[in-house]
């Protein structure tokens, strides 16, 4: 078996950055976001469920037993915090993401410009996460 | 001159997977479905808060028009490939046992397949049904 070599320390060492901070962040949303599709998946399988026994012979026309027990959990607290996250998620790593796709074409790789831009991300992902969900509260 | 690229390839390199790795095929996918996705992204969304308190029949009546279904679609597939190529990269750089590796990416890229496929027939069977 190897022996595992020793790393030059990283992590223990360098200061949380924004530039550092956000692109992990970018990361975990998009893995976050995987299971998101994944989760849009199996709505769309219980979508498409005949089955209307599951909850005591539900009507195929107006609603499926499983359907609306998937409602009913993402209609209730949890659900809808988690819903809240992924929202976010995706909101963080749309944005982010556009601002990839500036430095793909070249731009706004300045320290101050890639800071401030950053910061302009973090801010846009609150405020459109915010509108959806008074949208939809309220 | 018109030569094609060439590559250092033994017999035994070809069948291990190394070299002409298409790295740049792969950025240049993954940045094609990025911004194919940001219409696609909001779009989903914005649909799914308006169905999400529909009932059942309503949100398929939805679903199943022409463009909407169409849109998922896309949705689905330029999502699951936009994932499995970030999630390639991940396990790339985070997993160092090869078998594991290995095992992971071929995984990720079935599912991927898969559960996309599964999304599109789902869709297939609502506007059947």
């Amino acid at each position: 078996m190897k022996r595992a070599r020793p790393l030059s320390p990283h992590l223990q060492i360098y200061k949380p950055q924004i530039t550092s901070v956000l692109s992990i962040l970018h990361r975990v949303m998009g893995v976050v976001l995987s299971f998101g599709m994944v989760g849009v998946v199996l709505w769309l399988l219980l979508l498409s469920c005949h089955d209307t026994t599951c909850a005591g012979g539900v009507d195929w026309e107006t609603s499926s037993g499983c359907y609306g027990c998937f409602q009913g959990f993402f209609g209730g607290f949890f659900g809808t915090l988690l819903l809240m996250g992924f929202s976010f998620a995706f909101f963080y790593h749309l944005s982010n993401g556009v601002r990839h796709l500036f430095w793909d074409a070249g731009r706004g790789y300045k320290l101050e410009t890639a800071e401030k831009s950053g910061l302009f991300v973090v801010g846009i992902s609150l405020v459109l996460t915010a509108l959806l969900w008074a949208s939809i509260l309220l | 001159m018109g030569e094609h690229k060439t590559v250092q390839r033994t017999p035994l390199g070809r069948v291990k997977g190394l070299g002409q790795h298409s790295g740049a095929h792969h950025w240049w996918v993954q940045r094609l479905t990025a911004v194919a996705l940001v219409p696609l992204g909001l779009w989903f969304i914005y649909t799914l808060a308006h169905l999400a308190p529909l009932p059942a029949a309503d949100v398929r009546a939805f679903l199943t028009t022409p463009l909407h279904m169409t849109l998922m679609i896309l949705f689905l597939i330029t999502g699951f490939h936009h994932a499995q190529l970030g999630l390639q990269v991940v396990i790339e750089d985070y997993v160092h046992c090869e078998g594991l590796k290995f095992a992971l990416l071929v995984g990720v890229k079935f599912l991927a397949v898969g559960l996309g496929l599964l999304g599109t027939v789902c869709l297939f069977a609502i506007a059947h049904g």
